[in-house]
């Protein structure tokens, strides 16, 4: 049960958003390595211009690419990854059913509630793990839903269920696991998971 | 075939490097200098990059020496900007975390308490921890990638 891209390949296109170089290598990395093709852009600003969200007339726009996913940091100066996920989920917005992931150091709270209130597929603790990827990777793959509530209950599917990011979920997307190289090996990744799942709330 | 004895020589020499880096990776994370995030990187090296640790390690160096100019010449103003401090180190310790260099990392969570509590004199000794622990992070991460390109120079591979 795969969902179609575009493009009709079942590759992802994820838009990757961080000022940090050192981060931004690293995500891309990630990313290649769980055969998606990546997007690295260095502000929000330029993920709107990229989107062709940013209002310009005579902006560039798509490079015909279709983004799948936007994996965002959350402290950028200029516009913070919050205030890109507000942007790109607006009513008015033509992009806002693209699932956006927040990334962040810093687990607060308050910040994730209010990342996931405003639409946030998900809000993940950096540095951020290949097993998170993979997890992602599945997630979007297996369809998320186009109605809020939908998403919401599987969310919390993801929550309830502990064994839900080892093998049930990659059972069903066995086909695309072949290009996920190299695997971490298994107990990092079981003891790391449920640690984000907690940090999400 | 019969191996000559310069092919012995050199099969011992790769043998000694590797047990060398062996070692060396070890007590470096035994010393706390690198932890698990480290590792993670070096999972993600493959033959289609077979650079991207020295390549990401580079990208900290670099954005590191510029950081610790930036927190040098802040704290060095008449009235320090104590929010410029602060998203400084928070880059840092981000950086830092990013490529599991632990120590420097620690030495931010530290640097972020004193800004928060706008004291000039303990940022100040903070920042010189900070840079004191970088320079051994770069130090023994150099000595580290030059075990490795002696290995690749013996003909060998490195032992990961």
């Amino acid at each position: 049960m795969t969902r179609r891209v575009s493009c009709g390949s079942e590759e992802l296109h994820v838009l990757a958003v961080d000022d940090s170089n050192v981060d931004r290598k690293v995500i891309e990395k990630l990313l290649r390595i769980s055969s998606c093709k990546v997007t690295a852009v260095d502000s929000g600003s330029r993920a709107l211009q990229y989107l062709g969200l940013d209002g310009e007339k005579n902006s560039v726009g798509f490079d015909g690419l279709k983004v799948n996913l936007i994996m965002t940091d959350y402290s950028m100066p200029g516009m913070t990854g919050y205030e890109l996920l507000k942007k790109i989920k607006q009513k008015s917005s033509a992009l806002r059913e693209i699932p956006v992931v927040i990334m962040s150091s810093e687990k607060v709270l308050a910040r994730i509630d209010r990342c996931l209130e405003e639409g946030a597929e998900e809000f993940l603790m950096k540095p951020v793990k290949l097993s998170d990827v993979k997890r992602l990777k599945s997630f979007i793959l297996r369809g998320e839903g186009d109605e809020h509530g939908k998403k919401q209950t599987q969310k919390r599917k993801l929550e309830d269920d502990p064994s839900s990011a080892s093998s049930p979920l990659s059972s069903s997307t066995s086909s695309l696991s072949d290009d996920l190289s190299p695997s971490p090996p298994p107990s990092p990744s079981s003891t790391l998971q449920p640690l984000s799942k907690r940090n999400r709330l | 075939r019969h191996r000559s004895r310069r092919e012995q020589a050199q099969i011992m020499e790769v043998g000694q490097l590797q047990r060398k880096f062996v070692d060396y990776t070890a007590s470096l994370f035994c010393e706390g200098f690198l932890d698990a995030q480290f590792t993670q990187l070096q999972q993600l090296q493959d033959e289609s990059n077979p650079d991207f640790v020295v390549e990401v390690v580079s990208l900290f160096f670099e954005d590191t020496e510029k950081l610790l100019n930036d927190l040098t010449r802040a704290l060095d103003q008449q009235i320090v900007d104590f929010k410029k401090v602060d998203a400084h180190v928070h880059q840092l310790k981000g950086s830092s975390s990013s490529i599991g260099a632990q120590r420097v990392r620690n030495a931010c969570i530290a640097f972020r308490n004193f800004c928060e509590e706008q004291n000039t004199d303990a940022c100040s000794k903070c920042l010189q921890q900070v840079k004191q622990e970088y320079s051994l992070a770069k130090n023994k991460l150099d000595t580290l990638f030059r075990l490795e390109q002696q290995i690749a120079e013996a003909g060998g591979a490195v032992p990961m």
